[in-house]
């Protein structure tokens, strides 16, 4: 067997495992909450009675997966070479605040403005994460700490800008304050489409969020750069051994400024699903704790867009349930305890399944090795 | 010792059968080994053999999978080091494990300290550590800091340490390679002492004069088994070699000299401040600069260090380890700041980053290729690219080129004789010589002007070894310049066409390599020879 598909094949096993264990744990905390599991797991897979109830259910879950899944993309960028940027929170509602503001001040053609204001959520992005990198860089100044400390005033400063200089004009009987409302050539288009090709009926609210196909673009153009280009080469030779990769002409400082800045720029886009394809404008009521989301996320997709994918529907599925867990009694925190428990142990298994993997190299080596040289030790 | 006389008659320590397998390799097969009480008993293998694996079995730190271990007589199983040391067994390591900024006698305590009403209970420790100094002729001075120690005294530290213990029998692991000549023959001087206090020392080596010089008796091993148990007095060096490598051996001698008359690396005053880089004053130059820094009674990690290297020349730096070597490979590498200039083919590339430096044609063979030559959780071909990727066949434009690397790597692996699975296979994977021919292979691929060395054949078994020195010899003869650093003598001596001398950052003396022993090379090294220009 190849070694790649052996540690793919390996991986899945341990990820599942994993999933297994974390139902368990799940169970005996459902049922300390009083809980019947059998109810609980029941309403995960419970989508609704209706087609119209099931498309909604899909759609719910796809469209909670979109930003998840752009937020893991974010993330893993800056993990690639151990760089913790813990700042894609601050600077994803940054980035939505001032594009949403930005977005509402002019109309153009609708594929003028959409990639206007996308350009405008990665600078604003961009820049914000460019600000722990140059003092990483030139000071020394550890990332973990200025972005957690960037991400308070990221939230509270887009709280101010909403509520000041960027609020638009309250609707009667409206209690959010929002920024205001984009033209409709800022509008993504939906992907109701293809319900209603398989002739199902279009779900209800904003639909299937048509950013989806920009984040699947999204998603390959990442993986392309981290893994055919010289930038992700040098990338990944920073993140897998920083003095070797210093030694071999790589320049740590501009690594880690083009690192954050990628990080940021993409943590960008995880606002736009929402403000491009349904509500149109920023307010407090906007989605918070995808960045904190997107770090689990990236963990458990092992930094790798596909695995980032998978997780991000993983986190989408359970999400979904927050409906039917309180029709079947049982409290929706049951999915965090499970994101929780999930993450935990597939952490535990990545480690356990990639010594394995590494075991089984050396081993592999050795044997092939001893067949070709001969071995002048008498038995 | 009295105790000693009455168990005479028993072995202090002996091996039966003793297998240790690793997935997919054998590292120990039926190791026999009787070691006899009041001697010192050499293991001598090449690197690679399987002695360390023997001695981390014997010390608890692994479990044998067949074998019995008798300790004077009995029968013993031991799960950790403890265990070992309870049965007065003690390790001194060939990497020192000592707290430098603890006093001797508290490095000598830790772990096993005496107690008075809870307290450390100094005036007994120093009472039983001079006692014990004394008795075995280890001089020492209990309140001196470890980290103002040198290499020998440190040694003595940590036999201190392992006697503090209630050791018996005593196991060094290649206690000479990190000593110059003046200090191994202290060191001998210290083990006889040992010896006749009735101790047993079980001394591993590859450098067999030392064997025969120190060894009561000399068990040889390779490929992971013991292959002869020999007495010093009826075997040569010759064949003991032989017994170890099991073939003929190789010499690092140079043939005829190559050296031409272009010169291709100029290094000209370069000094580095002990507590980091601050930049020339303005109005000032670097020289005054530096005679400032010197009377102000600076510290300098590299004193106006100057050489030239000519095409087809190896220049050897001898010294001990910590003189400067190291910073003088980061200065010339672009990986740390300094005063003074670097040229290389008329290029001034004092200002140049390590990424240009390293296309303009150095070649680098670090000191540690686990930490700066390797990825080791990524494949060779991908190894191969470090580096190298901003230079063809690994780069086109933006793109990594996966297919030309591979093939690159390929022929690397022909011509270098690295013994892989493929191109795929993880560095991890690679025994220690394989992955340093791997990286000699590599930065030859870029058509060098000038190499670094860095103890290039550090760690490496006997055959890796001669390849590598044959892969030095040939681009040498091809007109690469060549900076060797090594702290094996003999290479150094064999290899070079020139030797320096680096003593706390300078260059203290040349010599000429064909007309120098390695003692007078380890006066110079220690400071103890002053005298400067010798040929």
């Amino acid at each position: 067997m190849p070694a790649g598909l052996y540690r793919a094949l390996l991986t899945i096993a341990g990820a599942i495992a994993a999933i297994i264990l974390a139902i368990v744990i799940s169970s005996v905390a459902i049922s300390a909450a009083g809980a019947s599991p059998e109810a609980a797991f029941a309403a995960f897979f419970d989508f609704g009675e209706t087609e119209r109830a099931v498309v909604n259910g899909i759609v719910t879950m796809l469209n909670r997966a979109v930003p998840l899944f752009i937020a893991g993309l974010a993330v893993a960028v800056g993990f690639r070479m151990n760089l913790f940027n813990i700042g894609v929170e601050g600077q994803y509602r940054i980035a939505a605040v001032c594009a949403a503001y930005v977005g509402s001040t002019f109309a153009a053609p609708a594929w003028i403005q959409i990639p206007m204001i996308m350009v405008v959520a990665m600078a604003v992005g961009g820049f914000y994460a460019l600000i722990p990198a140059v003092m990483k860089v030139t000071r020394g100044v550890n990332e973990v700490i200025s972005t957690i400390m960037l991400n308070y005033i990221a939230i509270n400063l887009a709280a101010f800008l909403v509520r000041g200089p960027f609020t638009g004009e309250r609707a009667k009987g409206v209690l959010t304050t929002t920024t205001p409302t984009l033209p409709q050539s800022a509008w993504f288009p939906n992907l109701n489409v293809v319900f209603e090709m398989f002739g199902l009926p279009a779900p209800r609210g904003g639909g299937l969020w048509g950013f989806l196909l920009v984040a699947i673009v999204l998603g390959v153009v990442l993986w392309v750069v981290l893994e055919r280009t010289r930038f992700g080469f040098d990338v990944k030779a920073s993140g897998l051994n920083a003095s070797a990769a210093l030694a071999s002409g790589v320049n740590p400082k501009k690594m880690v400024i083009s690192a954050m800045v990628l990080s940021g720029a993409i943590a960008g886009l995880i606002g736009m699903p929402e403000i491009l394809g349904d509500k149109h404008s920023f307010g407090s009521n906007f989605t918070p704790g995808l960045g904190f989301l997107g770090i689990a996320v990236a963990l458990l997709g092992r930094n790798k867009p596909g695995g980032i994918a998978v997780a991000a529907l993983l986190f989408g599925f359970l999400d979904r349930a927050q409906g039917p867990l309180q029709f079947a009694n049982v409290p929706p925190s049951v999915i965090m305890i499970m994101q929780g428990t999930i993450v935990l142990l597939v952490v535990i298994a990545n480690e356990i399944t990639s010594r394995i993997a590494l075991r089984r190299e050396e081993r592999r080596a050795a044997q092939q090795l001893g067949r070709n040289t001969p071995v002048e030790v008498a038995a | 010792m009295n105790a000693d006389t009455v168990a005479a008659v028993q072995p202090a320590v002996e091996l039966e059968g003793i297998t240790k397998r690793f997935p997919g390799v054998v590292a120990n097969h039926d190791i026999r080994i009787t070691v006899e009480p009041g001697t010192v008993h050499a293991i001598v293998g090449e690197n690679g053999a399987g002695k360390s694996t023997l001695m981390k079995i014997l010390y608890g730190m692994q479990k044998p999978d067949e074998g019995t271990i008798k300790v004077n007589g009995e029968e013993v199983a031991f799960r950790t080091p403890s265990d070992a040391i309870a049965s007065g067994i003690g390790m001194v390591h060939q990497h020192f494990m000592l707290a430098d900024n603890f006093t001797v006698l508290e490095n000598i305590v830790l772990g096993a300290e005496p107690k008075k009403v809870g307290m450390l209970d100094a005036a007994g420790a120093r009472a039983r550590i001079t006692e014990l100094a004394a008795r075995h002729g280890l001089r020492v001075d209990p309140d001196r800091l470890v980290e103002d120690l040198g290499v020998g005294d440190r040694q003595r530290v940590e036999i201190l340490k392992v006697l503090y213990r209630g050791a018996r029998i005593l196991i060094l692991d290649e206690p000479t390679a990190v000593l110059v000549p003046q200090e191994v023959d202290e060191l001998f001087d210290n083990l006889r002492e040992l010896k006749a206090e009735g101790l047993t020392v079980i001394f591993i080596s590859h450098k067999l004069d030392e064997v025969l010089n120190i060894a009561d008796a000399i068990t040889v091993i390779r490929r992971g088994t013991t292959v002869a148990s020999v007495d010093p007095g009826q075997v040569t060096a010759r064949q003991l070699a032989e017994l170890m490598v099991g073939s003929e051996l190789p010499t690092p001698e140079t043939r005829e000299s190559t050296v031409t008359e272009d010169v291709a690396l100029t290094v000209s005053g370069l000094t580095m401040e002990a507590d980091g880089f601050r930049p020339v004053p303005k109005g000032t130059s670097v020289a005054l600069y530096v005679e400032k820094l010197r009377e102000e009674g600076r510290r300098l990690l590299l004193d106006d260090v100057s050489f030239e290297i000519r095409k087809g020349e190896i220049l050897g730096i001898a010294g001990v380890e910590g003189n400067g070597q190291s910073e003088l490979i980061e200065a010339i590498m672009g990986l740390r700041p300094v005063h003074g200039d670097i040229t290389l083919d008329g290029a001034d590339l004092s200002a140049w980053s390590t990424l240009k430096r390293r296309e303009s044609g150095i070649g680098y063979i670090p000191e540690d290729r686990h930490r700066q030559g390797l990825l080791l959780e990524a494949s060779l071909w991908e190894n191969r690219v470090l580096g190298h990727q901003t230079r063809p066949p690994a780069r086109s434009g933006i793109w990594i080129n996966r297919r030309a690397s591979r093939a690159d790597t390929e022929r690397i692996i022909k011509d270098y004789d690295v013994r892989t699975p493929g191109v795929d296979t993880l560095a991890l994977a690679l025994s220690g010589g394989n992955q340093q021919k791997l990286i000699v292979g590599r930065e030859m691929s870029g058509e060098p002007k000038f190499l670094i060395a860095a103890h290039p054949t550090r760690g490496v078994d006997v055959g890796a070894q001669a390849a590598i020195w044959d892969h030095l010899r040939h681009a040498r003869a091809a007109g690469l310049a060549v900076l060797l650093i090594s702290a094996d003598l003999d290479e150094l001596i064999g290899l070079s066409d020139t030797l320096r001398v680096i003593y706390r950052g300078r260059l203290v003396a040349r010599l000429d390599p064909s007309d120098v022993t390695p003692e007078r090379l380890g006066g110079y090294m220690t400071g103890a020879i002053t005298s400067t220009e010798e040929t």
